[in-house]
């Protein structure tokens, strides 16, 4: 039952959240103008000229990163499950120190514009390019397609269009549709016409807005309990309605009474997510394509002190603004607006708003949580766009088909090609996957990461004797196994929350394939290099040297 | 001293077909007594850093996974073992991160500007 004036908060509502979303599409419209007229050569197009400071870049790893699916996604999960959201985003947390340790500066000495210049700089160029480019365009379109998916549904959720209901003309399902579509048009314009450059100053632009917007929620949050935390916490526990709430388990490794082996199939699936978590951050392309655009490798090492703050910090938050939510909001509320919990956040701000100052406040506050949910959608996908074209421009087309001749004019062009098909592909792909779990195609996405990218990437820098055998083998063997044993996995055939639940055939018992895909990869790069006697010391001394030292590495561009 | 002519027309960003050129000034580096100490230095503090903070992290979804006997245990008001534990994660983290940066500062950066000056002043000089 929905009263008039209910009514009619729903419609000021819904017209405070289009304005301001219009108008943050406007600005970030406006800067793509500005970075486009000042990318010039293929520096500027791939890594925004090299020039951003380690602050810049750390908000921009920030934005990459704290994307729809952890915003929404962990808060959500955390009102729902309790302690189980907390334990996801210190995966995501804690994989960071991979890349600070282990990555991010050497990548910066040694490569140029990809991941795959790493990949293949002691390898045989096409057949290795080749690879890590098939790797990046497969890892990103899966986290591409879960970013996509989550728009539309968001889109149609923070308007307020329910089942049945139509706005402007539109019902739900037409709503996820325009959704993804105008999500899908803003990331390939961004990427197009601004380049790495455009596309940075909006993920730092919408970095903030997201700090802002999840800090004013945890302060008001916080505020309606007088700042005790405890008493939030053992409130969100009562409300929730649930044993064990402020412990693992409701959510990973559950406990199945009477099915020992199940309950054992469940925790080795929660240590192998923990696997994918911690090792796929190193290994997502987007991500590493990042270190690239700072002068040097100690503003690489810098910005990645900057985004494990603000990672980190935001983390915390959401840990406040789930427990909020939960008891606030209560469990019923949340599930009957969306089963996954995805709209726990904002659902969370209209609450606090009307606590504090009338309905009205609760309309604006939810309006400004959900311009932060839509930005932190745009920056990751606009990231993600980036990267794909990117290793399609310079790793394929130039490298492979034009054997490292074209020129960079040529390769921008590409690029801005590349960017446009990525985009047409993934509108198309979205449309068509929309009822696929956006938690699972993120989770698959960290797993293919982990176990494609990541061990060849380290063994490339590490391990004097590895070849073009071995990181072939390294980077397929990784991508297949990975994405093969999801394919045979409850996730896709054999339950009832099945792809296809009609159909069984499946004989994986893990959801998360890490566990078994990265030791796979691991394996098929150790024999696949024994197998061949290709071996060019020269050359990895020569990448050790410039890697550790800095020497020879990419400088910023003069402008 | 360490310069050859033949860099510079192939400076090692150049991606050709067959990869990077070998620069000879890059490979007799990787044999410099300094350049095997930054790497010795490197790998002291990253490699047992590593292994320590995925230790830590395995031991933690570990004990999430099979000793919730352990994580339930109540401290004090609704602050259980497992909200300290994963509290603690993320003080680890941020701890590492700025101990590696301190140490990175004071033994990496200073021999890697060295090392990076000798060879770029080198090729430098047979490039002019």
């Amino acid at each position: 039952m929905i009263s008039l004036a209910q009514e009619a908060v729903n419609e000021s509502g819904r017209l405070v959240t289009i304005v301001l979303f219009s108008l943050m599409v406007a600005a970030t419209l406006g800067i793509t103008v500005w970075a486009g007229r000042n990318t010039r050569s293929a520096t500027d197009f791939h890594s925004g000229g090299r020039g951003f400071s380690p602050l810049q870049n750390g908000l921009a790893i920030g934005s990459d990163y704290m994307s729809a699916a952890s915003f929404l996604g962990i808060a959500g999960m955390i009102a729902l499950f309790g302690y189980d959201g907390f334990l996801y985003s210190i995966g995501f947390l804690v994989a960071w120190l991979v890349a600070l340790l282990l990555v991010a500066e050497l990548l910066r000495n040694s490569g140029r514009y990809t991941m795959g210049d790493v990949l293949s700089y002691r390898m045989q160029q096409r057949p290795v390019r080749t690879a890590a480019s098939v790797s990046t365009l497969v890892v990103s379109i899966f986290y591409l397609l879960a970013q996509m998916v989550g728009a539309g549904a968001l889109i149609a959720l923070l308007l307020g269009i329910q089942e049945g209901e139509t706005f402007l003309g539109m019902d739900a399902a037409t709503a996820k549709i325009v959704g993804i579509v105008v999500v899908g048009l803003l990331m390939t314009v961004y990427v197009t016409f601004g380049g790495m450059k455009g596309t940075t100053w909006v993920q730092i632009i919408k970095a903030i807005i997201l700090m802002a917007g999840a800090a004013l929620l945890t302060v008001l949050t916080l505020a309606l309990y007088g700042f005790n935390l405890g008493a939030l916490m053992s409130d969100a526990a009562a409300a929730s309605g649930q044993e064990g709430f402020l412990e693992p388990g409701l959510r990973y490794g559950v406990e199945v009474a009477g099915d020992p082996l199940q309950t054992m199939w469940n925790k080795l699936d929660l240590i192998s997510l923990g696997m994918a978590l911690v090792l796929g951050t190193a290994g997502l392309p987007h991500i590493l394509i990042r270190f690239y655009t700072v002068p040097d490798s100690q503003s690489a090492r810098k910005s990645v002190n900057w985004g494990i703050g603000l990672i980190g910090v935001f983390y915390l938050m959401t840990l406040v603004l789930g427990f909020g939510a939960a008891a606030l909001v209560g469990h019923e509320a949340i599930r009957a607006q969306d089963a996954a919990g995805n709209t726990a956040a904002p659902q969370l701000a209209q609450t606090v708003g009307e606590q504090i100052g009338g309905s009205m406040a609760g309309a604006v506050l939810l309006a400004i949580i959900a311009s932060a949910a839509f930005a932190a959608i745009l920056s990751t996908v606009a990231g993600l766009v980036i990267a794909s074209s990117s290793s399609l421009a310079h790793d394929f087309y130039n490298s492979v088909l034009r054997g490292g001749k074209a020129t960079g004019a040529e390769e921008v062009r590409v690029a801005k090609i590349a960017a446009l098909c990525v985009g047409v592909v993934s509108i198309l792909l979205a449309v068509f996957a929309q009822n696929l779990n956006v938690a699972f195609l993120v989770s698959l996405a960290f797993a293919m990461a982990a176990s494609a990218n990541l061990p060849t990437l380290l063994l490339s820098l590490f391990w004097k004797r590895f070849n073009t055998t071995g990181a072939l083998a390294g980077i397929y063997g990784g991508l297949i196994s990975a994405v093969g044993l999801v394919f045979f996995s409850p996730v896709v055939s054999g339950s009832e929350t099945a792809l296809f639940p009609g159909a069984d055939f499946a004989w994986f018992p893990l959801p998360n394939p890490a566990l078994v895909s990265v030791p796979i990869s691991v394996l098929c790069a150790v024999v696949g290099t024994l197998m061949s006697k290709e071996q060019d010391s020269g050359k990895f001394m020569m990448l050790q040297v410039r890697a550790l030292t800095g020497a020879g590495a990419e400088k910023a561009a003069d402008h | 001293m360490a310069t050859d002519r033949s860099t510079k027309d192939s400076p090692p960003s150049g991606g050709g077909e067959n990869g990077q050129e070998v620069v000879p000034a890059f490979v007799a580096m990787h044999d410099d007594p300094r350049f095997q100490l930054l790497k010795r230095k490197l790998f002291r503090f990253v490699l047992p850093a590593s292994i320590t903070f995925l230790a830590w992290y395995l031991l933690y979804v570990l004990m999430s996974a099979f000793g919730r006997d352990v994580m339930g245990v109540v401290l004090f008001g609704s602050v259980n073992v497992a909200l300290v534990f994963g509290i603690l994660q993320f003080a680890s983290t941020f701890g590492i991160a700025v101990l590696y940066t301190m140490y990175a500062r004071k033994n990496l950066d200073p021999l890697a500007a060295e090392l990076r000056g000798e060879i770029e002043g080198g090729r430098k000089g047979a490039a002019e």
